[in-house]
């Protein structure tokens, strides 16, 4: 599936797109991880907990938690959310 | 290559042979900047920002090769990480395992690293090991360099020191945090770390069991706080001495110490100071070369603690007989209307003779402090917030 990658995780990636695999967020994530060790924990704490200033939308609907299945087809869209200086 | 190791910096009387150029290390709120000074320290050139807007809590120099750098870092977005530069500060790269805390068993409420915010190289012969203390209060270990973090000793999991721990209520404004994280340059094995709040411990087995050191230290006066239990403790700085390694000298909440090994009670040395002063604050400088001598750079902790120098009134205070008595140090340093707040890693010496010193504060200015600190100029201005200040001699 298609994911878009945020600019402060593209240090990670060195690109706004990329490709992972897997039947559930969680197992996309974790497909992220072994091809860019480090990129998980930066959106994801170590209890599983999507962190506070980050969303995840799955084609175009916002993800709760990692247990969100997944198709090939689907879009995946990591976006930074901050507000204040 | 690592250097070979030496003894450490025992019985070392001098650097003056080995001091090259001084680097000055500066973490801000909002990235972080490398100050390389020419020979007499006089000409600073600026290198930075690096990583512009990571909130930078300390940027440490590994000492035993000179050229690897290690900052820990977050974003307003982002979990934390430890970057990382093997070629000081020319290309920089995220660990592939920071700091994190263990998944919590099922029906659990786990913790997870905030920020890490204190950084220790291992010993000159333990290339490669590094100690992390984090916010919420952790103790991690590297033994690649930085690159992958284990969680280290019995601490974070433990029931007694997760009770002295508190919750995010008990600690400092932006989390309750682990640091001053000390090896014994003699023993691999002996450490002290301190906790703000949760007080300050020592293990001699490698971490495997510790031993509380609060005797001697002062609580929050008026609420009927038990100074035996490390709950009510917040040492905000602690160091030990680079010559006399069983010599420590913390600046506490509530007042500046000193404990000489093997005993184990704190004497407050910071009665002897002025008391329209007080001896309250944030860093603690040891001399590298003088176990006697020591800075403070005091804030006022009267009222409402508004933590900023005193009548705004910016000085450091040395001792040079190990606490009996303080001078003031403040030719150079503006005379009034001057509400700095240095924070606890905003102080340090650097190895040169005569030792410099260097202070980084909140309004983003970093000041040296020439011949032990009896002439100060400012180096740089309207830095972000600075949060942490290293030396290092390249």
């Amino acid at each position: 599936m298609k994911v878009l990658i945020p600019s402060a995780l593209r240090s990670y990636t060195e690109r706004g797109e990329t490709e992972a695999t897997g039947a559930t967020l969680a197992a996309a994530l974790d497909d992220l991880e072994r091809q860019y060790p480090g990129i998980r924990f930066r959106m994801i704490d170590e209890q599983d907990r999507i962190r506070r200033h980050i969303r995840i939308f799955v084609n175009g609907e916002q993800a709760r938690d990692l247990v969100q299945p997944l198709d090939a087809t689907d879009e995946v869209i990591i976006v930074q959310a901050l507000s204040g200086g | 290559m690592a250097r070979k190791s030496g003894k450490s910096a025992i019985g070392r009387r001098s650097s003056k042979s080995r001091a090259r150029r001084t680097l000055v290390m500066v973490a801000t709120r909002k990235g972080a900047w490398l100050y390389h000074g020419d020979a007499a320290r006089k000409i600073w050139r600026a290198d930075g920002p690096h990583f512009l807007g990571h909130k930078v809590s300390h940027l440490v120099l590994d000492p035993r090769d000179g050229k690897t750098l290690l900052a820990a870092a977050k974003t307003g977005h982002l979990g934390p990480t430890i970057l990382r530069a093997t070629d000081l500060g020319k290309s920089w790269k995220e660990a592939a395992r920071p700091p994190a805390f263990a998944k919590a068993a099922d029906g659990k409420e786990g913790r997870s690293v905030d920020h890490t915010f204190w950084l220790t190289p291992g010993r000159a012969q333990d290339r490669d090991v590094w100690y992390a203390g984090t916010s919420p209060q952790g103790l991690f270990r590297s033994a690649d360099g930085g690159v992958t973090w284990e969680p280290f000793s019995i601490i974070n999991d433990d029931p007694q020191f997760r009770e002295w721990m508190g919750t995010v209520q008990d600690g400092t404004p932006d989390g309750p945090k682990l640091h001053s994280i000390m090896v014994d340059p003699r023993d691999g094995r002996h450490f002290y770390i301190a906790m703000s709040g949760g007080g300050v411990h020592e293990s001699t087995d490698g971490g495997r069991n510790w031993k509380t050191l609060i005797k001697g230290m002062d609580v929050v006066e008026g609420f009927g706080f038990d100074p035996a239990k490390p709950t009510f403790h917040d040492p905000h700085c602690v160091r030990l001495s680079p010559t006399s390694p069983d010599r420590l000298y913390q600046q506490n909440h509530c007042g500046i110490y000193r404990l000489d090994r093997p005993s184990d009670t704190w004497v407050r040395i910071g009665k002897s100071m002025p008391k329209q002063v007080g001896d309250i604050g944030f860093p603690m400088v040891v001399h590298p070369r003088d176990a006697d001598t020591a800075w403070v750079f005091p804030m006022d902790g009267t009222q409402v603690w508004p933590r900023t120098s005193p009548d705004g009134k910016p000085a450091a205070y040395v001792t040079r007989n190990g606490g009996k008595s303080w001078q003031r140090l403040d030719a150079g340093l503006p005379r009034s209307q001057a509400w700095w707040t240095v924070k606890r890693q905003c102080m340090v010496a650097d190895a040169c003779d005569p030792v410099a010193l260097y202070v980084g504060n909140s309004g983003g200015e970093l000041w040296m402090g020439r011949d032990e600190g009896k002439r100060w100029s400012c180096i740089a201005q309207h830095l972000p917030e600075i949060y942490a200040v290293e030396t290092a001699q390249l």
